[in-house]
């Protein structure tokens, strides 16, 4: 050791001495985490325009939970989670392609692969439960608030939660709206054709009315179950021709809405009343058809109308057609919820680790004016995890525009019974 | 008597002549380069879009684009034929069955790409509206295009049957090697059959951009029945696959209206079984 090591030795190691606090810090410093959840929907494939909307959805309610919002919305307000250090949610997009055995696939590998701690989605009920049933085997929480089949939430999964209403729900409200209809408007309807698509979502809906019509005391004189991308449905209406009802039930997606449409116009089929779910509500349904969809009423959980009661549906409406050009349809409507639940989930566990974050999504209590629904919140039943809060309202097209029409108390216009024939129509 | 069988009888003869028009396309394609072209359904949403863009932007009735359509899909097939199948037409089976199915991936989403997967409807066509006769309801597009197809048919088997370039077809689906010994440039009948093939589908297409939704994939469920058509047919006979379209239009209609709408698809393609094991080649194929 000579002069000049030592002088070495002294001056790497007072730079070193130096240095020390900055790389302490930068080593032990937790820099602001990513969370991220997987969001699953049908990006490409038959329902690709449903899944670009729901994206939509989901995407908007990510931009304000991480930005600063002046909105009565969960964690709008400030920048990020912030009992996580200002963490920021990141959405992992997965492709399903509209089909049940990708749910699960993709599931398993935002998970296993991207390492999400939640996942969202998948619109179409036979894609969310094999998606959740993936999840649930990998016990990450999945938050639904986008699929309706009543099924989804009797399966007796510990980490899957839908805030959504289910389908039971709304095929509830159609037969309570049928009674309202002989009260209030003197309207009777006696017999009823029930038409619907052959996958979960359908079949399920299916179900359920044939159990209220028992219960309400309707007689059913069709029921008829379809592919949703047929061909040609001439059968189908024939066979409801036939069979004559009052009133059409018709549970589809929008590539069928828009097909029995123009055969039921084609083939001059006129019930008093037409009340349907998904498909015609879809915002690709109207631009398709025009004014041969006026007159079709429409199970909902969401109409712009709704902003007369409630500003905060313009003021979010507002947000999103600046930034994708269009008003916010139902869809986007639904999916933009999940990632409110969420966060403000793991805000309050304090951390992303799963059990935790059950645990906070069990205690979620949501009031209803921070939420752009009709409901009086968002609050977990303890045995099925369905958001018991969740309701729907019927909206019916005039004029090509979605309006409100049940319960008769919330809504905006009057509701026209019955189903203008078609030859009376321009 | 029922009347509502009257109405699916005539429904029947109407989707049936389209899905003939559908599969004699792609029977030729098979019949003459034993190629089984999985793109046929995305030649059919191509001709559908084209339609529907001239419709849109140069208010052209699809009746008018009919041979706008079939010129396009013409150069295309060829195209797709000379850059791309005939390359693999030499090599080994698996990569031929391959190529095909790669480009029907690629025009999907080409078209999701540029156009977006929304529906599109034709609105206001020429041809509109029902003539009620009856108790049938006839849609007017629908007939149309049914008829259309029929004629189309007839057309083509009368090139196929009368003109010396449509024996040259015949000739090399019958037996390649010797319609080389006789003189006939198998190349040029490849590429030939191949565009008249995305032709005849690019028509049907127009047909159906009249009254059906058109959308990136409204290919599939049309192309795998044209599949089970041409099979039922025989393959490479354009008579039989006419034949087979009609019967598998009656299939569904009435499987439909007599069974159970929701297996409807199940009947057809369970026909298409019983047919092939009592018959292997066919109704009518070699």
């Amino acid at each position: 050791m000579g002069n000049v090591t030592r002088r070495r030795f002294l001056i790497g190691g007072s730079a070193l001495a130096v240095s020390m606090p900055w790389l302490v810090s930068e080593t032990f410093a937790a820099p602001t985490k990513t969370i991220k959840i997987g969001g699953l929907y049908p990006l490409t494939g038959n329902l690709a325009s449903t899944g670009l909307d729901c994206k939509r959805g989901a995407e908007m309610a990510v931009e304000i939970i991480n930005g600063k919002y002046d909105l009565n919305l969960p964690l709008a307000k400030t920048e990020g989670l912030p009992n996580l250090g200002g963490a920021k949610i990141e959405v992992v997009w997965a492709d399903t392609k509209g089909e049940p055995k990708n749910g699960q696939a993709e599931a398993e590998r935002v998970v296993t692969q991207d390492g999400v701690v939640g996942v969202i989605g998948a619109y179409q009920s036979a894609v969310t439960k094999t998606a959740s049933q993936a999840t649930e085997r990998l016990r990450i929480p999945y938050v639904c608030s986008d699929s309706s089949s009543p099924t989804l939430t009797e399966r007796g999964l510990k980490y899957f939660f839908r805030v959504s209403p289910h389908d039971g729900i709304f095929a509830h409200d159609q037969f309570n709206f049928l009674k309202d209809l002989e009260k209030v408007k003197k309207q009777k309807v006696q017999t009823l054709g029930l038409l619907y698509e052959n996958t979960e979502f359908g079949s399920n809906v299916g179900k359920q009315e044939n159990k209220y019509a028992q219960e309400y005391g309707y007689q059913v004189v069709a029921d008829i179950s379809y592919t949703a991308n047929a061909t040609d449905v001439t059968s189908e209406v024939g066979r409801l021709t036939k069979a004559n009802p009052d009133v059409l039930m018709h549970a589809s997606y929008i590539t069928d809405a828009i097909l029995f449409t123009k055969t039921f116009k084609e083939m001059g089929f006129n019930p008093k009343g037409m009340l349907t779910m998904a498909g015609y509500i879809e915002p690709g349904y109207l631009p398709a058809v025009k004014a041969d969809g006026d007159y079709v009423i429409v199970r909902s959980t969401f109409a712009l109308d709704l902003a007369k009661s409630k500003p905060l549906v313009a003021k979010v409406n507002e947000l999103f057609k600046k930034k994708y050009g269009v008003d916010m349809s139902e869809n986007a409507a639904r999916s933009f919820t999940a990632p409110f639940v969420f966060a403000d989930a793991i805000n309050r566990a304090r951390t992303t680790e799963p059990e935790a974050v059950v645990k906070a999504l069990h205690e979620t209590n949501i009031p209803g004016d921070q939420v752009i629904y009709p409901w009086k919140g968002v609050r977990f039943d303890p045995q099925f995890n369905q958001n018991i809060y969740a309701t729907g309202t019927l909206v019916q097209v005039q004029n090509q525009q979605y309006a409100t029409v049940w319960p008769f108390e919330a809504a905006a216009k009057d509701v026209v019974w019955p189903f203008p024939a078609w030859k009376s129509r321009k | 008597m029922d009347s509502g069988v009257l109405q699916q009888l005539v429904n029947s003869l109407l989707i049936g002549s389209v899905y003939s028009l559908v599969a004699i396309g792609l029977t030729l394609i098979w019949g003459v380069m034993n190629i089984i072209n999985f793109a046929h359904g995305e030649f059919l949403m191509l001709g559908m879009f084209i339609a529907f863009w001239f419709y849109t932007l140069l208010h052209l009735d699809p009746l008018f684009s009919i041979p706008i359509c079939a010129a396009v899909l013409f150069i295309l097939g060829a195209a797709i034929y000379r850059f791309i199948v005939s390359k693999v037409m030499s090599g080994p089976l698996l990569a031929q069955l391959v190529v095909t199915f790669g480009v029907s991936i690629f025009l999907a989403n080409l078209a999701v790409m540029l156009w977006t997967p929304d529906f599109r409807l034709i609105e206001k066509p020429l041809l509109s509206g029902t003539w009620s006769l009856g108790a049938v309801q006839l849609s007017i597009p629908k007939f149309a295009a049914s008829l259309g197809s029929v004629l189309v048919s007839a057309g083509i088997l009368l090139f196929l049957k009368k003109t010396k370039t449509g024996k040259a077809i015949l000739a090399v689906e019958m037996n390649r090697e010797s319609a080389l010994l006789m003189g006939i440039n198998t190349e040029r009948i490849n590429a030939l059959s191949f565009g008249v093939g995305a032709a005849l589908v690019g028509i049907a297409g127009a047909f159906l951009s009249m009254y059906y939704y058109i959308y990136p994939q409204v290919g599939g469920l049309f192309g795998l029945i044209s599949f089970c058509i041409v099979a039922l047919g025989g393959f490479g006979s354009i008579e039989g696959a006419f034949l087979a379209g009609i019967l598998i239009g009656f299939v569904q209609t009435l499987g439909g209206y007599y069974f159970d709408p929701a297996y409807k698809y199940a009947i057809v393609f369970l026909v298409y079984l019983i047919t092939v094991w009592i018959r292997p080649q066919g109704l009518l194929g070699w």
